[in-house]
């Protein structure tokens, strides 16, 4: 979780850079290519070719950059959840969050339509070694519910032993902890 | 794994088409669909009916434990179970669907080129998924970047910028029906072709390409 955000500080200066420099290739590519035509200069053109070998290529090296950031965002549904944490948020930018936004709309969609009632397969990530498991509070979050009704109150560095299925999520949010004996 | 509880009625489950089949076998076919899914290169065909009739019978082991006594031994063993199950067909889908994400253009692609009466590599659920994956993304990439760049480089090629499966990747199998002179590829010049004879409960290590239309037809299994 915290490798994920310590890259993500978004290089908005670094893509601002690369896009006025294909700008400016492409202005000396439009010009070349208006003056070999016109007058003929043929010398022009290994020079218009490498321009355009350039603005390949930083098309890609963009491409590939973003596409990484998006694989990024996408871990974060699987690993974290729906809601974002307000500091990830923080390095996004507005097309992300509206990437983010679609992307766990389409997946909420695509899991209600399993079976009558849906499934939600961000759940049950490890196969099930034990039904029930010790569990300590890392931080105070209130009233939990399980299954029969009982309700725990989850105070910081209490200690409970709780079905697994219901603690899954609490755990990868870091606010319950496996308390392995 | 014991058989899951269920009622008197329900011991048949019918496959659309097939011979009623029992739980076991059910859970049988799932388990072989989920580790060839998760072993294989390449997303294969979709088994929706597998996954309806698993979810069916998860309602259905819900439902019985519920009228379970609380307390009772076998509540916790049929408990696991239920979470066993759910766990399998849950990994199941999430292997197709990173696959999915993975290899996108080359998916959607295949699915255009489809014809009439082939089967369709992806449920319409996940076709609806993989058509907006698509979308998203380049939404994301023209607003972000592309509509920023020159004129003439405002689109990608997804096709050729996303990477396509590697299917000379090599896979652990089972062989479950005997197969004769099946054709190994030579990997060098200096090689010869040889054929193989592949004895029934064999295990081997090959490459995916060449025993991919007999993982499709259930002749071998992948582990």
């Amino acid at each position: 979780m915290f490798c994920v955000t310590v890259w993500f500080c978004s290089q908005e200066d670094g893509l601002r850079q690369i896009l006025q420099e294909m700008e400016s290739l492409y202005e000396q590519n439009q010009s070349d290519v208006n003056e070999a035509k016109s007058d003929g200069r043929a010398e022009l053109i290994p020079s218009i070719k490498l321009r355009h070998c350039c603005l390949l290529r930083n098309q890609r090296c963009v491409a590939a950059y973003l596409y990484d950031r998006l694989l990024r965002i996408r871990a974060l549904r699987w690993e974290y959840g729906s809601v974002l944490p307000a500091n990830v948020r923080f390095h996004m930018c507005a097309e992300e969050l509206q990437w983010f936004s679609q992307y766990k709309k389409s997946l909420a969609s695509f899991m209600r339509s399993l079976g009558a009632d849906g499934l939600d397969i961000t759940q049950d990530m490890k196969p099930p070694k034990s039904l029930y498991i010790e569990v300590r509070c890392l931080k105070d979050h209130g009233e939990f519910e399980i299954d029969d009704g009982t309700v725990i109150l989850l105070k910081k560095n209490s200690q409970h032993f709780l079905p697994r299925w219901k603690c899954e999520q609490l755990i990868r949010q870091g606010v319950l902890e496996h308390v392995m004996s | 794994m014991s058989d899951p509880p269920s009622d008197d009625g329900s011991d048949a489950i019918h496959d659309d088409g097939q011979d009623v089949m029992t739980p076991a076998e059910l859970i049988a076919k799932l388990e072989e669909a989920w580790l060839n899914e998760k072993f294989s290169p390449e997303l294969l065909e979709n088994r929706s009916e597998v996954v309806e009739c698993v979810m069916e019978q998860l309602t259905h082991m819900e439902a019985n434990l519920q009228r379970v006594k609380k307390g009772d031994a076998k509540a916790s063993m049929h408990r696991m179970e239920i979470d066993r199950i759910r766990f399998v067909l849950s990994s199941y889908l999430r292997s197709r669907l990173q696959k999915i994400e993975r290899f996108f253009p080359h998916i959607l692609e295949r699915e255009k080129s489809r014809g009439e009466g082939d089967p369709s590599l992806l449920s319409p659920e996940e076709f609806a998924f993989a058509k907006e994956y698509h979308a998203n993304t380049e939404t994301y990439l023209k607003a972000v970047a592309l509509k920023r760049m020159p004129p003439n480089l405002q689109t990608v090629d997804m096709l050729k910028a996303v990477p396509e499966p590697c299917l000379d990747s090599f896979v652990f199998l089972r062989v479950k029906e005997r197969q004769e002179n099946i054709l190994i590829e030579p990997e060098t010049d200096d090689q010869r072709e040889y054929v193989v004879d592949m004895e029934e409960g064999s295990q081997h290590l090959m490459r995916y390409r060449t025993i991919a239309p007999l993982v499709s037809s259930g002749a071998v299994q992948l582990i």
